[in-house]
């Protein structure tokens, strides 16, 4: 439904024209598919295969993305956790592409995305058929048992919806992650974007408007629109970090654990920051 | 199961009723309680045609030694008076438990459903038994459903010495099944919602059949999901049906229908819509594990069964 086959073959087409022609042999039997080319969760190659076709495009020439360290996903259940900028989710899109595209061997992750997306037409078609699903512990643990990567924001909504003047002050972390990490013993991979945190410079955050309108914040920018500039990205992958402890412990300790993942992406992030020329180069 | 005694399907003349009863008869002796006639009932069934509101339900029971109950005397018809639906499922149900409790039946299972959790978009992809059941937080009229399965849960753990099985599996299908989403999937032009298109569940009444004679097996007892053959898009439903659905913008969907069923066009009310539009999906890993059982019919056969007889 949505998209018609001539379109969805064409977009395909491109989609392979610029990872290569081989992608979708290399992917396949990456997931369990039945016989309507769906996983139990909805994510279909075929469909995932024409929808990154733009992303793809944004990736190579428009963010002009640039990776470092992706050897250090590795293969199995991971978690990647990142920063979170921006405005509207392009960090995580490109964090995707870059594992589809990049990652040795590729691999379609999974994010989780927010609770509200599941009531938005369209939106919650297109994220299952990529793969994206509704960020509940169970859904998680769940596909960690699968050995998925899976990649969270910890900063939430506050991250992606942050000022200007708070780019790369990374927000305080959610626990969540930290908790399903250590019950399914999942390696967490840090990730710091350099790039996402300036594509849409937003002056003023429109709460109580965002609230009536049913959104969960309603950043402005001096456009209005959260309209994503040509920013360059930088994504860095840290060295997995393994962390061993009771999973129902103390929110105090789980505390001290995230702060260890938090300052690997901080660090990251800073190291990022100096080595660029510009924001746009 | 070998012992003595009787098998009472409650319900037997519906369509998983006489599913039920062609498995069993050759094997068991089984006795129906429907107060619907049973048309075409094997020579060996023994059928009373009683509401199992009335006294004489305990008389059944009281005349013979019932080892095993398989109570699927529940209905859900959205035209029916709230009132008389509220009376018949859950006082039937009540009627049933006591009845079980007071002669010492060993086995009872128990139809409830999957929809007892209710489509959210908040649901995770795959609810677990231990789900909250949330069905009539959107859809009141559902909820002497989720009644009927928290009497059978209560039941389960007040009574130890009767072995209770709820199962609740997810939407059943069949060529002669009346239930909203058999009679939706029959549809030629269908309405669907614009922009949504969520993963679905189907189970086709024979498989749902063999759950219920599968739950019978001694020592099995507990409240479990069943799952048929898998997950599948709304919408490759309908391609396999040869279906050409009529997308609707959801608000616009949800008065139209509300309207037509207002009027007696529609046979669901627009809570239905919910089905449609957001995930009720749930795990069927337990059931499968501690029952051995595994639905015989694949996705494809599944799905078009809604329209034939497999046979």
């Amino acid at each position: 439904m949505g998209l018609s086959d001539s379109i969805k073959q064409r977009l395909r087409r491109w989609t392979l024209s610029m990872t290569g022609d081989d992608l979708d042999e290399r992917l396949k039997g990456h997931r369990s598919q039945n016989e309507y080319g769906v996983d139990p969760f909805g994510f279909s190659l075929d469909y995932a295969l024409s929808a990154v076709g733009p992303l793809v495009w944004l990736y190579q020439h428009y963010f002009r993305c640039q990776t470092f360290g992706i050897e250090h996903v590795p293969a199995g259940r991971v978690l990647l956790v990142s920063n979170h900028g921006g405005q509207l989710p392009f960090d995580g899109m490109m964090i995707g592409v870059a594992l589809l595209t990049e990652g040795k061997p590729p691999r379609a992750i999974r994010s989780m995305v927010e609770k509200w997306v599941g009531s938005l037409p369209f939106v919650s078609t297109f994220f299952s058929r990529v793969g994206q699903i509704v960020g509940t512990p169970e859904n998680c643990r769940r596909l960690l048992h699968n050995d998925e990567a899976i990649l969270v924001f910890p900063e939430g909504i506050k991250g992606i919806s942050k000022l200007y003047a708070q780019r790369y002050q990374l927000q305080e972390f959610g626990l969540g992650f930290m908790r399903l990490a250590l019950e399914t013993k999942t390696p967490i991979v840090p990730v710091a974007v350099v790039g996402s945190e300036e594509q849409a410079p937003a002056i003023v955050n429109l709460e109580t408007v965002g609230k009536l309108l049913g959104m969960p914040a309603l950043p402005l920018t001096p456009y209005g629109v959260p309209f994503p500039l040509p920013t360059k990205y930088r994504i860095y992958f840290g060295e997995p970090l393994t962390f061993a402890g009771r999973p129902d412990d103390d929110d105090a300790e789980l505390e001290k654990k995230v702060k260890v993942v938090k300052a690997s992406i901080q660090s990251m992030l800073e190291k990022g920051l100096a080595e660029r020329t510009g924001i746009f180069s | 199961m070998s012992a003595e005694g009787a098998v009472v399907v409650t319900g037997i003349s519906g369509n998983l009723g006489r599913v039920v009863a062609k498995l069993l008869h050759r094997t068991e002796r089984v006795v129906g309680l429907d107060r619907r006639p049973f048309p075409g009932k094997p020579k060996d069934v023994e059928h009373f045609q009683i509401d199992l509101r009335k006294k004489k339900t305990e008389e059944v029971f009281r005349r013979l030694p019932v080892k095993a109950i398989v109570h699927m005397g529940i209905m859900h018809d959205p035209r029916m008076s709230a009132e008389d639906h509220h009376s018949f499922n859950v006082l039937g149900t009540t009627r049933v438990l006591e009845c079980a409790a007071k002669y010492g039946v060993k086995k009872l299972i128990v139809l409830s459903s999957a929809n007892v959790y209710g489509p959210s978009p908040e649901n995770s992809n795959f609810l677990s038994e231990e789900a909250p059941l949330m069905a009539a937080s959107r859809f009141p009229s559902v909820r002497d459903l989720i009644e009927v399965d928290m009497l059978a849960h209560g039941f389960f753990w007040r009574q130890p010495s009767v072995e209770t099985v709820v199962l609740r599996p997810v939407h059943i299908v069949g060529p002669t099944i009346k239930n909203a989403p058999s009679n939706y999937l029959r549809l030629k032009r269908p309405m669907r919602l614009l922009g949504f298109d969520p993963m679905v569940q189907l189970i086709h009444m024979n498989d749902v059949g063999e759950a219920l004679v599968a739950a019978l097996t001694p020592g099995l007892k507990g409240v479990y999901n069943v799952v048929g053959p898998g997950e599948v898009p709304l919408s490759a439903c309908f391609s396999e049906l040869g279906a050409a659905p009529v997308p609707i913008p959801h608000p616009l969907a949800r008065s139209l229908l509300g309207r037509l069923f207002k009027f007696r066009l529609a046979s669901y009310p627009p809570e239905e819509l919910d089905h449609i539009q957001f995930l009720c999906m749930v795990d069927g890993a337990r059931w499968r594990s501690e029952s051995g059982w595994r639905p015989r019919l694949s996705m494809r056969e599944t799905i078009r069964g809604v329209l034939s007889d497999l046979a």
